[in-house]
């Protein structure tokens, strides 16, 4: 049999948990504020339409929650089993991030997502949005605090090194410090995105299926609204995003940019097959001094090249690629939102086409998330805190054998309860819309949840 | 400050796991009972937990949580020696946390199935974390005797947890399921009072020192309360749970509270026997201490943030209180 390198193994193994992970907080952390969103206009408004929105969303978001929770509870756990190293030279400061993480966010959001769920009939109409609320700002704290620590991973500061431990010297410093504030909104407007997505494409496949009622165009509209704005939006951070990173992680930017020799006036390669070996992209289709022009916002600008930093660069295909996917599927987006948002606001018919489309994209969120984490984690590489900490330097030391193991025993259960989420919303999905019922009265359906309150 | 903080952080991280043993004890039982139940009972054992168990899984994320940020190299050594034990309950509470979920809205075709996922994932994290209890407290050695002491408190610590499940069903149901309720903590009891006692007995033999602290005199007649007040729990709990008349009246909770007593004894006498150090004979508990600077900027958070996540912990189970009706979003 094949010897694999443990160190490669950990890696593949981390990989996998924390992108399974990603994709439901990418979910929660958006869906938990559109479902604010419902409740409150239905509070304000009356409409029993925004109730059912809710109760149809909630749904699913308690799904999606408790996926999110327990892979989560994965990865407090990894940092310990596959990088002991990790903590013991950054205990220091990760420790507490992660820390304040669990005593402001996991609690609060846990905690009050039984009132959220549970508490309808137990709790007053104001309890239960308050609770609502907190859930919401609890997923928000929890994103803060993690990406707070990932962005010190990218661009440390307010330390000090002392025999090679890592030492807090100004917390201020190190929660934001230089990539925090734009990692942040980033990502934050990327879960609203990812969650507007979601929900425009599963109430498109509802109204596809003919189990739509006023409740899924409400929904529709209030996801393409968001879509329409924050898409755009994400366009502007993404970019503001890239010059903070050119600033601090020179050698990211080269290997997203494939730029191999430091040069002015950079094209920009829209597409190309980057062959690390030979240091050069072969088939590229570029566009002369753009890459500058994006870049440094100058025609000929300078940009430093993967000559610069021997070899201590990321691997460049894979960021390469990963970063024009996560570009392509932002721009479609964009494409996508503005063209619903035409239709919906002209009130004109929508076509199937368009409903095809937003289908589609349910998931598009997820593909963008993942290929921007690809990005900046693999160009972050071969460091794990920027400059001063490799990865390979912190590896935990089990043998192979066993880290295969568990490594394909997570992918089993990962692929068995990704198939299990996708076909649960499906069957969700498929179930007439409850304004719907009551103008119906499906057979098989019969109204149990509204009896017994 | 460097004496106090590290033991402030070490009394952080006990009271959370005990937190967490009480808590998820409780609803990891019912999964570990929820094939001897009816389909309706079944529902309505899921019901009795449904608003609790994501705050109940958090404990042990905290615990841990304050193992990493206090003790960097602690949490290194003992997560990495435990690393199988560790990955197979986290598998266990995966398959658990999603299957709470799934059986309810995946269609009625599959619910058996993920009934049946409910119950594996609680058997492999109780077993799970019985063999890390067995490992940590015989000092995280290899060797013959200490696996089998592992696997002997692997097979019966889901006891405690199969107690602690009846005893809150008891609290929470009525008529027949509460019947089977006191039924399955009378075939709980025994198998509890021996994995309590094997870890009794274990800790002092792991070392000499930890046996000299327990059976040296005056010492002795000092710790004397904690098996005592353990065996009156125990036995007070034996006996009310053959007075179906007295449990039905309302006095149900006081087996939950017996239950509470032991393991918060049980948690006593083992911190007592580990103190000073926090992985038994290998790291103390100052040299394992993270930064003070660090330290207390954690210590100010807990300070805190601990009281208020206590206090509506407390307000949560209290809307929630009384006998479970079936779970609805409404």
């Amino acid at each position: 049999m094949m010897e694999f390198d443990p160190f490669v193994l950990a890696r593949l193994q981390f990989a996998a948990n924390i992108s399974f992970h990603i994709l439901f907080p990418s979910i929660t952390i958006g869906l938990c504020w559109i479902l604010v969103f419902f409740r409150t206009r239905f509070t304000l408004t009356g409409d029993k339409n925004w109730e059912y929105a809710y109760y149809f969303w909630v749904k699913i978001f308690a799904l999606t929650f408790a996926l999110g929770v327990v892979t989560g509870i994965t990865m407090s756990f990894q940092f310990g089993t596959n990088w002991p190293g990790f903590m013991e030279k950054t205990g220091n400061i990760s420790g507490p991030l992660l820390g304040y993480e669990v005593l402001t966010a996991f609690f609060l959001e846990a905690s009050f997502l039984g009132i959220m769920l549970f508490g309808k009939s137990r709790v007053s109409n104001r309890l239960h949005l308050i609770a609502c609320c907190l859930v919401a700002i609890g997923t928000t704290f929890s994103a803060f605090w993690i990406i707070s620590l990932n962005s010190w991973m990218q661009t440390p500061s307010g330390y000090v090194l002392e025999d090679g431990i890592f030492m807090a010297e100004n917390w201020w410093e190190i929660v934001f410090n230089p990539s925090f504030p734009y990692r942040l909104t980033h990502m934050i407007n990327a879960s609203l995105l990812t969650s507007a997505f979601f929900v425009i494409g599963v109430s498109a496949w509802r109204v596809k299926q003919k189990v739509d009622g006023p409740a899924t165009w409400k929904v529709i509209k209030t996801g393409v609204a968001m879509a329409a704005v924050l898409a755009p939006l994400q366009i502007i951070i993404g970019d503001l995003h890239g010059l903070n990173t050119l600033e601090h992680q020179p050698a990211k930017i080269a290997a997203i940019e494939a730029i191999w020799e430091t040069e002015r006036g950079a094209a920009f390669t829209v597409f190309g097959f980057p062959n690390e070996a030979a240091k050069e992209t072969e088939w590229a289709i570029k566009i002369p001094k753009l890459g500058s022009l994006i870049l440094t916002h100058e025609l000929d600008g300078e940009l430093k090249g993967l000559n610069e930093f021997a070899n201590e660069h990321p691997p460049v295909a894979p960021v390469f690629w990963a970063f024009r996917i996560m570009v392509g599927i932002g721009t479609l987006m964009v494409f996508v939102a503005w063209w619903a948002s035409y239709v919906l606001l002209r009130g004109k018919p929508v076509s199937n086409a368009l409903l095809r489309t937003l289908t589609w994209m349910t998931f598009s969120g997820w593909v963008a998330v993942l290929s921007g984490w690809y990005v900046t984690e693999m160009g972050r590489q071969p460091w794990v805190v920027y400059g001063l900490l490799k990865a390979k330097d912190v590896v935990a030391d089990h043998p192979s054998a066993t880290l295969m193991g568990t490594f394909l025993g997570y992918i089993v259960l990962y692929v068995f309860l990704l198939i299990s989420y996708i076909s649960t919303i499906r069957h969700l999905s498929r179930k007439p819309a409850q304004s719907l019922i009551s103008v119906h009265e499906y057979p098989d359906k019969p109204l149990q949840k509204k009896r017994t309150s | 400050m460097e004496y106090w903080l590290p033991l402030f952080f070490v009394f952080v991280i006990g009271f959370c796991l005990l937190v967490y043993v009480v808590l998820d004890g409780f609803d990891l039982g019912i999964g570990l009972l929820l094939p001897f139940a009816s389909d309706q009972e079944k529902d309505t054992m899921v019901a009795s937990i449904g608003p609790f168990w994501d705050a109940n899984e958090t404990w042990i994320v905290l615990g841990v949580g304050v193992l990493l940020i206090a003790f960097p190299s602690a949490y290194g050594l003992v997560l990495s020696s435990l690393y199988v034990p560790v990955t197979l309950m986290l598998m266990g509470l995966i398959l658990r946390g999603v299957a709470f979920d799934f059986r309810v809205k995946a269609g009625d075709q599959h619910k058996s199935m993920w009934n049946k996922a409910f119950f594996i994932g609680s058997l492999i994290a109780a077993v799970s974390q019985g063999w890390m209890l067995g490992a940590y407290i015989t000092g995280l050695l290899p060797g013959m005797i200490h696996t089998l002491f592992s696997a002997l408190i692997a097979l019966t610590l889901p006891a405690l947890y199969i107690m602690l499940g009846s005893a809150w069903l008891m609290m929470k149901t009525e008529d027949e399921l509460f019947t089977k309720a006191v039924r399955w903590a009378k075939q709980a009891i025994l198998p509890m009072g021996i994995a309590l006692f094997m870890v009794s007995i274990a800790t002092p033999t792991v070392s000499d020192e930890i046996a000299r602290k327990w059976f040296s005199l005056p010492n002795a007649i000092g710790l004397l309360p904690i098996p005592l007040a353990s065996i009156i729990a125990y036995v007070t709990i034996y006996y009310l749970l053959g007075r179906l008349d007295i449990l039905k009246a309302g006095y149900a909770w006081l087996i939950f509270a017996g239950l509470i007593l032991i393991c918060v004894m049980a948690a006593l006498g083992l911190a007592y026997s580990i103190f000073p150090d926090i992985v038994i004979g290998q790291i103390n508990i100052w040299s394992a201490a993270s930064a003070t600077k660090s330290l207390q900027f954690v210590f100010v958070g807990l300070v805190i943030t601990l009281p208020v996540i206590i206090g509506y912990t407390i307000f949560i189970y209290r809307i929630f209180h009384g006998k479970a009706t079936s779970l609805s979003y409404d």
